[in-house]
């Protein structure tokens, strides 16, 4: 936005209006009105869009890193807030990481035990701990419901009650869990985890899958948008080279798919593609494949992509169309008459030309593809699944923190892509249809 | 697209073999959606052509599954068809009642998107407008955020909208918005503003402010430049865009999966937990009917198009 | 009262109760569900001494089979993983849950349960396990590491199934040669529509399902009464009418009769009927409460390799 002051030189400040101010005082309030004017426009979307959609956002970002359920308990008769495990984390706060849990350490574990018994809090306590710590859930319920008979010695009494108190794991979980804000559930969500002495270390190999599955969700994303630039190429030249009439034709067989149901497309595909559906019945009827040989070609990562390149295909054919349409074929016949091969000149005249629809076609395509979620799940059986299924997962594991925290990874991954889109094609530049 | 006379025998061959791969491509565009018709007239429940079907013996069709789109979830389907039974088919049958959801979910989504994002186009596409490109970016991007990601947000925040305000200080009691209507087309109006403000934009690409600027010198009020010189010229994208933000409505599953209630069962939703389940032949008769729909959509958006580029002389007609 | 199918209500359930508006009366949740809801104090407590008596008067507590009742929860019905198969392709049938992962002996695709809850304690019976030491093997990585190598063997063979109804279609659609599956689909599937499926009990999974009243519910009083009037001696009797699913109450199984088609005598293919509970396991959900997070992680991250 450039600033339309007069021309310094001119005497500007001597210019007045017709009513007598001086015209660059008039004319930066006019402008004024107009910016604000414009601006009021906006304002209520802006106010929706906040409403709807940024503060949602930041409320996820929020969850993600604050899980209070090892500090307070929210108690839901009385609707207030009761601070659960005081004293443990009196007890955590007077002596640093390493300490050995002493006599006042358990006695501080054996009162805070007998309160979450009155106020039933064991569960929500249990839980959080259980998330760092798989296995120890039942821990605190079973040892809660028998804490009221506790006498001192303490840490005999309560090791007698579970011996798996005396596991540093569990109090390295209880240390790493005592506050509201954490960011063990990035830690989770990176493949990592804490080890006895609260330092953060791998998880184990059989058990690591989120970095897997991000780097699976980029591969299948990548791979998906090289399939469709290398489909949607020939229909967008083709579409652009061909007299309007005739063009504006075929281009209805590119648009029926966009506006076609998502859903409809996919159960299209399972209809197609799973054993006894009509590729397999046709492949058997010519003879190319036995009744016993049928292929399998859904509910795997097959289904995935060609389901979702089926899906994502107009999202790259429209703009290398828009795009291929603007290039004058005359440059390519000056070639050809300069003596350039009809693939030379290809390569060299009309190839470069295209690069601006290929790059908004294939930042949207892979950014649309990151984060799908529908077709995956319902054609992509077990190593069809994208990251997004994994935080549907936990979305469904009420573990609502950890699907925070992966979707938190995966809305950065896109908003930097995003950002990229809008430096080099611009967000104003993208067309549907 | 047609060959030069000077093409060598090689680019001949090329040539050919070019137009295969874009027909194959086209066939691969196009299969999925033709295929789901006939196999939805299918007589058996089966989700392949049978041999009757093959040999266009009329036994092989039916219109089994569209008579049980209307039956399903019916109290009485085996009643005689008077006009009770139509009365139940209305009041009960599944796949009446998510349609019906769907379409005042989708109706009332579509007009505070279409509100919304009209306005706020019109103030995007004024040269005065500040912040322009920080705004456009936060207001497409409900497009290109993943609708998993902002599901979840809007779950933790539908189901208690009052917690920003209890972090700040404020004590309040307020209801859900999960589970309701309201929050459902909030949350769709939402997905379809990026769609309007898109469309409604490109309309005004290369409007020319002086038109405005004429009307007013002439006498109109700005009211009145609106009406009569500047909604003709938007109309036709403020349509397309209204279109496309029902079909995002129509279309949505992730958003109603996850904070949609009992009562708000829409087609999307029935279909998923078809597939999910049961994947029955009935399926592909919602689907086939979908697929009219957008046919009489995409006709219907390609109408306007060519309507708005005539009316801003942007190709000859 | 509005009804609603849903895979699982316990999420909404956790999420409505945590944000105070429920609109939940009555949920149908499995075991683990309702004792880790309970503990986290979102459930109503449900007092048995309210439930109705059995019909020779005795009470409640008595009547339901043990561990069917708990603080906040009332069982109606005992449910079974199970396998079946297509008595097409296997005439002579397999036998016994090892059967299920021998691909030599019985080739053709396998369908399972997306998830490791019952798939790895029918893993470990079929690598020989006996049902009672399942648990305390499954306990450690040792056992762990055996399940999942019993899964290995299958695993390119199988297809992921996540709702109950999947299983009868993968079987009758021929997608797959043998499956997992809840029984009571397996049976409206054979005896309801006449299929050519046949249930192996051998290595049974069974456990119970239980109606749970979320705190706050709006009808609050309504849903109480509901409870103890579907988890009464003839209504849990009636149910079983429709479905091979066995009443919790001892009182109603002997008044389990035939089935909806009026031949079909239902009590053999109850999961509790005797002769199907030679090599039976209970579902532990002590073991699920703990483990579950972490064994899915496990399971996941193994279905994704």
């Amino acid at each position: 936005m450039t600033d339309q002051t007069a021309p310094p030189g001119l005497g500007a400040e001597s210019l007045t209006t017709a009513d007598g101010r001086p015209l660059k005082a008039a004319l930066h309030r006019a402008q004024a009105r107009a910016k604000r004017r414009a601006f009021l426009l906006v304002l209520p979307l802006l106010a929706f869009v906040l409403l709807t959609f940024v503060i949602p956002i930041g409320i996820m970002l929020f969850r993600s890193l604050n899980n209070p359920d090892f500090v307070s308990y929210s108690d839901i008769d009385s609707g207030t807030e009761i601070p659960v495990m005081q004293n443990v984390q009196a007890w955590f706060a007077a002596n640093p990481q390493g300490t050995e849990p002493d006599e006042a350490a358990y006695a501080a574990l054996a009162a805070d035990l007998v309160h979450l018994k009155e106020i039933k809090a064991q569960g929500s306590v249990g839980t959080r701990i259980n998330y760092v710590l798989p296995g120890s859930r039942s821990l605190f319920t079973s040892s809660a419901r028998d804490a009221a008979k506790l006498a001192p010695p303490y840490k005999e009494a309560v090791l007698a009650l579970d011996e798996k108190w005396a596991d540093p794991a569990v109090w390295q979980a209880m240390r790493s869990s005592a506050g509201t804000i954490t960011g063990d559930f990035y830690i989770l969500a990176a493949d990592f985890e804490r080890d006895d002495s609260g330092a953060i270390v791998r998880t184990a190999e059989k058990e690591r899958i989120y970095l897997y599955l991000f780097w699976r969700t980029f591969f299948l994303s990548g791979l998906i948008t090289l399939i469709c630039l290398v489909l949607a190429f020939p229909i967008a030249h083709l579409l652009a080279t061909l007299p309007l009439s005739k063009s504006n034709l075929l281009m209805i067989l590119v648009l029926l798919p966009f506006w076609t149901s998502l859903l409809v497309r996919t159960t299209s595909w399972i209809v197609l593609l799973q054993q006894q559906g009509v590729v397999n019945d046709a492949l058997v009827a010519l003879g190319l494949i036995g009744t016993d040989g049928r292929l399998t070609m859904i509910n795997n990562q097959t289904g995935t992509i060609v389901a979702m390149t089926h899906v994502l295909l107009p999202f790259m054919i429209l703009p290398l169309y828009s795009v291929m349409r603007t290039i004058k074929p005359s440059y390519v016949r000056a070639a050809r008459s300069l003596g350039a091969t009809s693939w030379t000149a290809f390569r060299r005249v009309y190839l470069p030309q295209t690069l601006p629809g290929m790059g908004a076609g294939v930042l949207l395509v892979f950014i649309l593809a990151v984060g799908y979620y529908i077709t995956p799940a319902l054609v992509g059986g077990a190593d069809g699944q994208l990251i997004s299924n994994m935080i549907a997962f936990h979305m469904s594991k009420a573990n609502w923190s950890l699907a925070a925290a992966i979707a938190t990874m995966l809305l950065f991954s896109v908003l930097i892509l995003y950002w990229l889109y809008d430096r080099l094609i611009g967000i104003d530049n993208l067309k549907l249809g | 697209m047609a060959l030069p006379i000077y093409a060598s025998p090689l680019e001949r061959i090329w040539h050919y073999a070019y137009i295969v791969i874009c027909v194959l491509i086209f066939i691969f565009l196009m299969a999925p959606i033709l295929i789901v018709i006939p196999l939805s007239f299918n007589a058996e429940p089966y989700f392949t052509f049978t041999d009757k079907m093959l040999a266009f013996d009329p036994a092989g069709y039916s219109m089994r599954w569209y008579d049980r789109l209307l039956t399903f979830g019916m109290a009485a389907p085996e009643a005689a068809r008077d006009g009770s039974w139509w009365a139940d088919v209305w009041a009960n049958a599944t796949w009446i009642r998510a349609a019906k959801n769907s379409i005042i979910i989708g109706f009332w989504s579509t007009v505070l998107a279409t509100f919304l994002g009209t306005l706020a186009a019109l103030g995007l596409s004024r040269p005065e407008m500040p912040w322009r490109r920080t705004i456009m970016a936060i207001l497409i991007s409900p497009m290109i955020v993943p609708i998993i990601i902002t599901g979840i947000g809007m779950f933790f925040f539908y189901s208690n909208p009052c917690a920003p305000l209890e972090w700040v200080g404020i004590e309040v009691q307020c209801g859900r918005l999960t589970g309701t209507y309201t929050g459902i087309v909030m949350s769709h109006a939402m997905l379809g503003i990026p769609f309007v403000i898109i469309t409604v934009t490109a309309t005004l690409v290369g409007f020319d402010q002086s038109l405005s600027r004429a009307a007013a010198s002439l006498g109109a009020n700005p009211r009145t430049t609106f009406f009569r010189v500047i909604m003709p010229l938007i109309l036709p994208g403020v349509i397309s865009g209204a279109l496309f933000a029902f079909v995002t409505s129509f279309d949505e599953v992730v958003a109603i999966l996850l904070i949609g209630g009992p009562e708000q069962q829409t087609i999307p939703r029935q279909m998923w937990n078809g597939i999910r389940e049961q994947i029955s032949p009935a399926i592909l008769a919602v689907a086939t009917i979908l697929v009219t729909f957008s046919v009489c959509l995409l006709v219907a958006v390609e109408l306007l198009r060519r309507r708005s580029e005539r009316l801003r002389g942007l190709s000859p007609s | 009262m509005v009804s609603v199918d849903s895979d699982n209500p316990a999420p909404a359930i956790k999420a409505q109760v945590e944000a105070g508006n429920v609109t939940i009366d009555v949920g149908d949740v499995e075991y683990a569900d309702a004792i880790r809801l309970c503990d986290e104090g979102l459930l109503e407590p449900i007092d048995a001494a309210t439930l109705p008596a059995a019909p020779d008067g005795t009470p409640a507590v008595d009547d339901f089979l043990p561990g069917a009742l708990t603080e906040c929860a009332v069982s109606t019905i005992v449910f079974s993983t199970i396998f079946a198969y297509d008595t097409t392709k296997f005439p002579e049938g397999p036998t016994t849950v090892a059967d299920f992962f021998d691909l030599e002996k019985f080739p053709g695709k396998r369908a399972m349960r997306k998830g490791a809850k019952a798939n790895l304690e029918m893993a470990l019976m079929a690598d020989g396990v006996p049902a009672a030491d399942v648990y305390a093997t499954l306990e450690t990585p040792e056992g762990q590491d055996r399940a999942f190598a019993m899964l290995d063997k299958i695993k390119a063979e199988t297809v992921w199934w996540e709702a109950g109804a999947q299983p009868p279609q993968l079987l009758a659609d021929g997608e797959v040669a043998m499956t997992t599956a809840y029984n009571g689909r397996i049976f409206g599937a054979a005896v309801g529509e006449g299929k050519p499926f046949a249930t192996v009990w051998d290595g049974q999974v069974y456990e119970y399902d239980l109606f749970v009243i979320p705190k706050g519910a709006p009808n609050k009083d309504g849903a109480m009464e509901f409870v103890k009037f579907a988890t009464s001696t003839q209504a849990l009797a009636d149910q079983a009418k429709w479905i091979s699913y066995g009443p919790a109450r001892k009182s109603s199984g002997a008044l389990v009769g035939l089935y909806q088609d009026g031949k079909t005598e239902m009590a053999p293919y109850m999961p509790t009927a005797e002769a199907n509970l030679t090599n039976a396991l209970a579902s532990s959900y002590e073991f699920w409460v703990d483990r579950d997070g972490e064994l899915n992680e496990r399971f996941n991250a193994w279905l994704a390799q």
